[in-house]
């Protein structure tokens, strides 16, 4: 199957300063791929180089078999690229309900009811919380609401920048699971996450980066079952 | 009490709806694109400018004439933003705020040169004022400007809650770099702001010139007071502009209401100073202003 997302020698960083070097990464239709790495090997910035949201210095991101460097964020959205940050991802003076409205604008769904209601059955905590501002909410809830946000626009490709970061473990367990249902709905999801085990334990595969560069690959199970990239990225020990 | 109501209340709201028509537009700006735009009182005098000569021309009721004064208002602030503010986006704000100032001085230089400098007057003589009951006796305009702006918080309420730019501005009002990630048309929205805040000021610029008179520097001389509501409303936040403005121009007006002694309580030309003292004191207690604004 071709791939849904080619990344071939991405080079990459911001204002002409190369944060990361040489990256090949492909993603297939309906995977879940998870992006590892120490801090700083600028894992983030692959996911924001797919969205325009740095400057390419050479290589090329392919989505569908159509070359994406350099297309504007807004563009985006309407090709079935939703992308959800790790910060500040919600509109905090904005309704739920408007939150959600926003996801809507740039791509409408064909049936804005019908994928309301397949979200809110994803996120039955938000259906309360319709009319509250988004502010008000709790780190996991506000996590549900950007999600559900990108999945208004109904995206062939989600991408998620350390979606369980600051949640507590209650919540992160949650997270994981909702990311799992997501997949279910035929979405495919790129993913960067400090949480590396639990991120690779639902991952068909994933890349460790480190310093910039691919250091490895290899799918989710397997890069759990290997001692070297136990050691270096997943804290020692071996998972009871 | 009937004395009360026809020489401070009235007038206090019909100031404080001029206050607020402009002080939506400075918030508004502040909000989509993040700068404080001091060239917002001279869009009103333009504004006023464009609705003096639609008078002119066609002999009609300034109010009547003012569709005109919008669109020249509009056309103008839409052909600075391309020229001056848009090329200046990715800079720090300052440098846009400075442009800013620059485009108040071309726009009272414009108007001086193709004007002139001297006072006009919407409609020449003495108007009657407006008797209720033999007790409620207001000037017509005061009235005008109170509907006006009730009008304008009704219609305003609804873009924001129910459409979609409205609801678009508030987004990027609320988190810019989020807004761009979701794919909302930026540029769009920057647009539909200037058209809001233009046909705004302009209201706002028609009538303060019915009120007093039409001079270049009408505007000028209230940007004060109107940031001072758009500060104290919540920067950022167009309700609470409105609101900001409705309460500085009651302060001014019934500060010098013979509230303990027969005297004014503090005399009329400090009138400026007991608004300012007031959203001194607010944004002590309360730094986010009436609606919980942006901090900077």
């Amino acid at each position: 199957m071709s791939p849904l997302l080619a990344i071939d020698g991405l080079t990459a960083g911001y204002g002409g300063l190369p944060i990361i070097d040489n990256i090949n990464l492909l993603v297939a239709p309906k995977e879940i791929i998870v992006v590892i790495g120490p801090n700083g090997a600028g894992k983030s910035t692959v996911l924001k180089s797919v969205f325009a949201l740095t400057s390419i210095l050479s290589g090329s991101i392919r989505f569908a078999n159509q070359e994406i460097a350099g297309i504007a964020t807004q563009k985006l959205v309407p090709m079935g690229i939703c992308a959800v940050p790790q910060t500040r991802n919600i509109f905090p003076s904005l309704t739920v309900r408007e939150n959600l409205d926003i996801g809507t604008y740039a791509a409408p769904p064909r049936n804005r009811a019908e994928v309301e209601e397949s979200v809110l059955t994803l996120f039955p905590d938000l259906k309360a919380k319709l009319n509250q501002p988004a502010g008000e909410l709790s780190g996991g809830q506000r996590q549900m609401v950007t999600l559900g946000r990108a999945l208004m626009s109904e995206p062939k490709l989600l991408l998620l920048d350390e979606p369980t970061a600051g949640l507590s473990p209650a919540y992160l367990e949650r997270i994981f699971d909702l990311i799992l249902a997501i997949r279910q709905t035929g979405i495919t999801i790129l993913m960067v996450e400090q949480n590396a085990r639990q991120a690779l334990s639902i991952a068909d595969r994933a890349y460790v980066l480190v310093n910039g560069r691919n250091f490895a690959s290899d799918t989710g199970a397997n890069l759990l079952a290997n001692d070297e990239i136990r050691r270096s990225f997943l804290g020692g020990s071996r998972p009871s | 009490m009937m004395e009360f109501i026809n020489f401070y209340l009235i007038p206090g709201l019909a100031l404080g709806s001029i206050y607020a028509l402009g002080a939506i537009g400075i918030s508004m700006i502040f909000g989509i694109l993040r700068f404080a735009h001091f060239a917002h009182g001279d869009v009103m005098t333009l504004g006023a400018y464009g609705t003096l000569t639609a008078v002119w021309v066609s002999g009609l009721h300034p109010l009547l004439a003012l569709p005109v004064g919008i669109v020249f208002a509009v056309l103008a602030v839409l052909a600075v933003d391309k020229v001056f503010y848009k090329p200046l986006r990715e800079l720090p704000t300052i440098y846009t705020v400075i442009a800013s100032f620059g485009v108040a001085l071309i726009f009272r230089s414009l108007i001086q040169l193709v004007w002139g400098s001297q006072n006009e007057v919407f409609i020449r003589g003495v108007q009657k004022p407006v008797v209720l009951f033999d007790l409620i006796r207001v000037s017509l305009l005061h009235l005008e400007a109170i509907a006006i702006i009730i009008g304008v918080a009704i219609a305003l309420h609804y873009f924001l809650s129910r459409t979609q730019t409205g609801r678009s501005m508030r987004a990027v009002s609320d988190n810019a770099e989020l807004a761009r990630v979701a794919g909302l048309d930026t540029e769009k929205i920057v647009r539909a702001t200037w058209i809001i805040g233009g046909s705004l000021a302009a209201i706002a610029g028609v009538l303060a010139g019915l009120d007093t008179n039409i001079q270049p520097n009408l505007g000028w001389n209230l940007i004060l007071p109107m940031f001072a509501a758009a500060i104290l409303g919540g920067i950022g936040k167009p309700m609470g502009a409105l609101l900001g403005g409705m309460v500085i121009g009651l302060v001014e007006e019934l500060s010098s209401y013979p509230w303990l002694t027969d005297e004014p309580l503090i005399n009329p030309s400090y009138k400026t100073a007991t608004a300012f003292l007031m959203m001194v004191i607010l944004l002590i207690f309360r730094p986010q202003g009436l609606l919980k604004g942006r901090l900077f």
